[in-house]
């Protein structure tokens, strides 16, 4: 069964009235209608929540590098500066927008809105919690490899298209960069695939709990691995230091987007900022438990039982528990990210290749291998569960 | 919802649709406000301030072909064991894990089939050695060329 966060709102009496209201003015069935219109409203709360995530993702950016490296890093537009990115904002849309004469106008038009599209159709799988995930597609994580790579063509179509030698070599590294980080990446999903024995995320996450000894990434010793190896991967498809070489500013100007200016630059920023957010989210829920929360407070039970809360209100508020649950740890991530970048130096592109083709790879494959003997044999237990019994068994044998 | 309804594919084509709204909508917003004076030297590409000679599209490294040749290889692949994953927990309850398993590992040792032979023909260095390994000599990288 798919979970929508339509069939979220329609298991509640009062919007079925609505519904049945809507269908009795209309003298048809407003299903159709309804669906829409909360898919519709529902994308527009996500992709504003996100356009802020990633304007908030420039300021953190700055502020936390300033913080790392004893500066005071933005401070004058707003409390502590945090309105920053609205003035930068406002700054690209009044820049003047230059086009090269020898560009090729289709694809250097097209190229900004690629990554865009790209990285908001991801945010139809992102599981804020059990009810608002837009679509709890059976296909979750598999789509989300498809169409996140529509920000790689992005990103070489801006650098192919702008006719300057340095935007070529940033859009040509960061293609071949971003296939090939794609591999281990792809294997490392497939491990949690294994053994959740399901690709939506809602089954992955189901089948995590809410305390870290029930996460996938302290399930086995290969999961751990996977985790790392897939925290790597993200880092250089998201064209994140230490692996930023398609826009590596000391080598290569700027990159693949050294052409675009204005609004044009800002959408490969903002999609660049966003996608961080999202693949920070989907670490998150593959591998750190999601959206889930201890004691019940997630369904709303704790609530109903203790303390008499009525139903509808309980699981409301549980969503919002569930929501902070995954947002924080989403943000925790976002942190580490951008805490990487300020602390290690930029690869070379031979490094870089060797890192994914000798080292991820190989070790990607092996994980998946332990992954699937270890299911086997243990019948996919965890780690801590096979200690319990060893525990027990042993306990009690001496007594 | 059965699993049949398209339904919930809805959100992908309105998030792909307001991508488009958002990026066409402050295009236009941004036409109406920024200045707009095109200059001939303006609209050269950037060359760090020299006149571009030539054009960016010529002859390119062939490393970048052969990674994207590799890269379709494992990718195939990886989309090929997606099902066999999915359907391993519950064959594996089910007590037939061990078919899947040898099916999952025969994938597997294809892959590492191509890896390993990838390796030794030298595909996986950057730089690629022409010259015959020598054993027990560490062959000399990166001396030739970028």
């Amino acid at each position: 069964m798919n979970n929508t966060i339509v069939s979220y709102f329609l298991q509640f009496e009062e919007v079925q009235t609505i519904v049945s209201k809507i269908s009795e003015i209309t003298g048809t069935n407003a299903t159709a209608l309804v669906t829409f219109v909360i898919f519709a409203v529902a994308a527009v709360v996500v992709l504003g929540a996100l356009a802020t995530v990633g304007g908030l993702g420039t300021y953190a950016e700055r502020k936390i590098s300033a913080d790392l490296q004893m500066r005071q890093g933005p401070n004058r537009v707003g409390p502590y500066g945090i309105l920053q990115f609205l003035a930068d904002g406002v700054k690209m849309i009044m820049k003047e927008d230059i086009i090269p004469r020898n560009a090729d106008k289709f694809t250097f038009n097209i190229a900004p809105l690629l990554c865009m599209i790209g990285v908001m159709a991801t945010f139809a799988v992102l599981p804020f919690s059990s009810g608002f995930t837009m679509t709890d597609l059976d296909v979750g994580v598999f789509y989300l490899i498809g169409v996140s790579s529509l920000v790689g063509v992005g990103i070489f179509l801006g650098g192919y298209s702008s006719n300057s030698k340095w935007s070529m070599l940033g859009g040509m590294r960061g293609a071949s960069q971003i296939i090939s980080y794609e591999v281990p990446v792809t294997l490392s999903i497939l491990t949690i695939v294994l053994l959740a024995g399901g690709m939506s995320f809602g089954t992955v996450i189901s089948a995590q709990g809410a305390w870290p000894h029930q996460w996938f990434v302290l399930h086995n010793p290969f999961t751990m691995i996977a985790f790392v190896v897939l925290f790597i991967g993200i880092l250089a498809e998201t064209n994140r230091a230490p692996f930023d070489l398609p826009e590596a500013e000391s080598e290569l100007v700027s990159g693949y987007h050294t052409e675009f200016t204005g609004m044009r630059f800002g959408f490969f920023a903002l999609a660049e900022y966003m996608e961080v957010f999202v693949v920070c989210g989907v670490v998150a829920a593959l591998f750190l438990g999601g959206y889930n929360v201890p004691f019940g407070l997630g369904d709303g039970s704790f609530l109903i039982e203790s303390l008499g809360v009525p139903a509808i209100h309980a699981k409301g508020v549980g969503q919002l528990f569930q929501v902070g649950s995954f947002v924080s740890k989403t943000l925790a991530l976002y942190y580490v990210v951008i805490w990487i970048r300020w602390t290690l130096p930029r690869l070379r592109v031979d490094h870089l290749m060797t890192l994914c083709w000798k080292y991820l790879t190989p070790i990607a494959l092996f994980n998946l291998v332990g992954c699937a003997l270890w299911m086997f044999f243990f019948h996919g237990q965890s780690i801590w569960q096979l200690l319990g019994h060893l525990g027990g068994g042993h306990s009690g044998g001496g007594h | 919802m059965s699993n049949t309804n398209l339904d919930v594919y809805m959100p992908v084509i309105i998030l792909m649709t307001l991508a488009l709204v958002l990026v066409g909508g402050a295009l236009l917003v941004a036409k109406f406000l920024r200045p707009s004076n095109p200059t001939e030297l303006k609209q050269t590409e950037y060359e760090c301030g020299e006149l571009p000679t030539g054009v960016a599209w010529s002859n390119f490294n062939v490393r970048f072909y052969v990674v994207s040749l590799i890269f379709i290889v494992f990718d195939v692949e990886g989309a090929l064991m997606f099902p066999l994953a999915t359907i391993f927990k519950k064959y594996n309850e089910a007590g037939a894990g061990g078919v899947v398993l040898a099916t999952f590992l025969l994938f597997i040792g294809i892959l590492s089939v191509g890896v390993v032979y990838c390796w030794r023909k030298g595909d996986l260095d950057w730089v690629r050695s022409f010259q015959a390994p020598v054993k027990g000599k560490v062959p000399t990288q990166g001396v030739v060329n970028e």
